[in-house]
């Protein structure tokens, strides 16, 4: 019989705000680990942690920030990125990171999304793709693969999903990455990357949510979407972002994972014109 | 000068370092003016891709530091009222300019209105209060571009100048004070922290009811949520804190009202028919004003400053007195603010309204004026 140790430190204890915890997230929840490996990724960045804002919207994945203990930010459904974006301009020597989740970053606050990455704003963009609205119980969203169930397409969804990283690299971030609740150290490691880079980030991570999305497509609990993670997940740094949509229903169908883009471009300064014309 | 352009300048004079927009008639002049002038000055000037991001980002530019500012019409109220909300429950300063048209949606892009009254009070969803100020010259666009910036930082409160395109696209003269002879309120700021300190972000000391400040990589690492929040900044679901919160983010305008409220009288003293005019409106009320005095009737003028809080009390004192005194609204809406006068004097105004696109002449105010008199 193992005998439990209550340790008095942890290190990571500096991250969290305690006095906010126990967290709302449901067991098997993915958002827990991404949480995790942001904090993780904050504390090995070398950048004070007063010098690090973490800014969210509404859902599960934007409760993240109230547990982090940075200056944070949980604004309006969808709105992250605009006030960021005022943030990061008067203050361009912060770590601004945004944590949201697929339907706050791309249904509602979509048109903000591109235009960001367009501009190539300075910022870290994490997405939790979750392939539902969690927060308001499972209904289905932009990135809801073709033919999975959700409260508002109980018989399947027959919407075209987003492929995030495609979308992504076509308007103009300068890093584009997926991973997932499983690869932890690869997905700190990718977030840490990011924190030294200047310009529009974007990392997806793919993330369980046994109560919105696992229940009513048999997926039994979030360690089972892991194992699923597990089983179909293939790395290929180099894969073709146009070939990246995600089918769960087709079994032989990789979920390809990777850092597929890191470029250097000039970031979104306002009044200062890039000298280069280069796109790549 | 412009209205328009006069505004650029009050903002930039009361220190703006941040300015998102999104282009919109009869507003665009302000964009286009800090486009210019706030890279001289070592602001910052960003184009966003709408009104929902422009309100976003100007609430993010303030939590870090800068007094910010976003410039629309109508439409794009519309859409700002999201964040307007935002900036209230997290009680961050910012100032947003309408220069109202003709209106509902998109209505008379060109010309001008000023059926954004109610919105500017109630529009984001919730109980809340903020402050919003009228200018009716280019003069008064700079000096009351100038002071919302305060007030802003005064009540953490998002302030709305509530100008039209008639005051917007006018040209006057602007007298501009030397950089000398302004002066700007402070923010309320946070003790530094002493050591790894905790703080209560939202505590107020019950007197003033406006916390202060913790600005972003300052060291507090403090919580800001859109959601009903403790003193800490923190989430809760309880109706006690939620309705203590509501009740402190009005009051602490409410209550600071006295302050806050300014309006503007002329011919009052011994008016017998008081006429309440507000922007470009409020010209033709003075000059139909001026008309009646020639004609024997004691007219006045009363013409809030502040729209909102609207001046309420002074109205009441006004209407006060033996003889009962008439009023007359004239606006250029179907009667938002005959209904805030009615509110305050217990029976309806005499009203002289229309939906909007051009000014009403001195004459058609002077004739409900004389009406209204008899
Ligand atoms: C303007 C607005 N519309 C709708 C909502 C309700 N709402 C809250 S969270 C949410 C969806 C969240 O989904 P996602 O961003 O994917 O986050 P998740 O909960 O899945 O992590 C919605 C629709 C809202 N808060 N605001
Ligand atoms: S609803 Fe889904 S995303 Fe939200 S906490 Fe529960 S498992 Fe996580
Ligand atoms: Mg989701």
């Amino acid at each position: 019989m193992s005998k439990e140790t209550v340790v008095a430190r942890h290190p990571l204890d500096e991250l969290f705000r305690a006095d906010r915890f126990p967290h709302i997230l449901c067991p098997g929840c993915g958002i827990g680990a991404a949480m995790h490996c942001l904090a993780q990724a904050m504390t090995e960045s070398g950048i004070p942690l007063d010098r690090h804002v973490c800014v969210s919207g509404i859902g599960c994945s934007s409760r993240v920030p109230g547990y982090l203990n940075v200056d944070s930010y949980h604004t309006t459904h969808g709105r992250s990125i605009p006030f960021a974006t005022g943030l990061a301009l008067v203050r361009p020597d912060l770590e601004v990171t945004v944590f949201a989740g697929d339907g706050d970053l791309f249904a509602i606050g979509g048109n903000h999304f591109i235009h960001a990455a367009r501009r190539n704003v300075d910022l870290n963009v994490i997405c939790i793709n979750n392939f539902n609205y969690g927060m308001t119980g499972g209904q289905a969203g932009p990135t809801t693969p073709f033919g999975a169930k959700a409260t508002t397409a109980p018989f399947g969804n027959w919407e075209r999903p987003f492929n995030l990283p495609y979308l992504a690299s076509a308007v103009g971030a300068v890093f584009v990455a997926r991973w997932t609740t499983l690869h932890v150290r690869q997905l700190k490691e990718a977030v840490r990357s990011v924190m030294k880079k200047k310009g529009f980030a974007f990392i997806e991570v793919l993330s369980p949510c046994p109560t919105g999305f696992g229940r009513p497509n048999g997926i039994g609990d979030g360690l089972e979407e892991m194992e699923l993670y597990r089983e179909r997940c293939v790395v290929d740094h180099k894969a073709s972002l146009p070939d990246m949509d995600i089918d769960l229903r087709d079994k032989k169908r990789p979920i390809v994972l990777g850092n597929f883009l890191n470029l250097d471009r000039p970031h979104y300064q306002p009044g200062k014109i890039p000298q280069e014309t280069s796109h790549g | 000068m412009s209205g328009d352009h006069a505004c650029a300048e009050g903002s930039l004079a009361a220190g703006l370092g941040f300015f998102a927009g999104y282009p919109i008639t009869p507003s665009t002049e302000i964009a286009e003016h800090l486009a210019i002038r706030l890279s001289q000055v070592g602001g910052t000037f960003a184009q966003m891709e709408d009104e929902l991001g422009s309100m976003a980002a100007i609430v993010g530019a303030s939590v870090a530091g800068a007094r910010s500012m976003t410039a629309t019409s109508g439409p794009g109220f519309s859409l700002m009222m999201e964040n307007v909300g935002l900036a209230v429950m997290m009680e961050v300063p910012c100032v947003v300019v309408n220069v109202q048209r003709g209106s509902p949606s998109t209505g008379l892009p060109t010309a001008v209105g000023q059926a954004d009254v109610m919105q500017a009070r109630w529009g984001s969803h919730g109980d809340y209060a903020i402050v919003a100020y009228s200018p009716a010259s280019p003069q008064e666009f700079f000096d009351l571009t100038l002071r919302a910036f305060d007030t802003a930082d005064t009540y953490r409160v998002p302030v709305f100048l509530m100008a039209d395109e008639v005051v917007g696209h006018m040209t006057e003269r602007v007298v501009i004070p030397p950089a000398s002879r302004i002066t700007r309120v402070q923010r309320k700021r946070l003790p530094r922290l002493k050591g790894n300190g905790r703080f209560l972000s939202f505590h107020t000391n019950g007197k003033d009811l406006v916390p202060a400040l913790a600005h972003a990589g300052e060291g507090y690492r403090a919580h800001f949520t859109s959601l009903t929040h403790d003193e800490r900044g923190y989430p809760t679901n309880s109706p006690d804190v939620h309705d203590r919160l509501v009740r402190r983010l009005v009051n602490k305008i409410k209550l600071n009202a006295g302050r806050i409220v300014e309006a503007e009288e002329y011919r009052l003293k011994d008016a017998e028919v008081v006429v309440v005019a507000y922007g470009c409106m409020s010209r033709s009320a003075r000059r139909a004003v001026d008309m009646a005095r020639e004609k024997g009737i004691r007219a006045g003028l009363l013409r809030p400053v502040t729209l909102w809080p609207f001046p309420e009390s002074r109205l009441r004192e006004l209407d006060k007195g033996k003889k009962k005194k008439a009023f007359v609204v004239a606006e250029l809406n179907l009667g938002q603010m005959a209904r805030e006068v009615e509110r305050c004097i217990g029976r309806p105004p005499a009203t002289l309204t229309h939906a909007g696109g051009k000014v009403l002449e001195p004459e058609a105010v002077l004739e409900v004026l004389a009406e209204a008199g008899r």
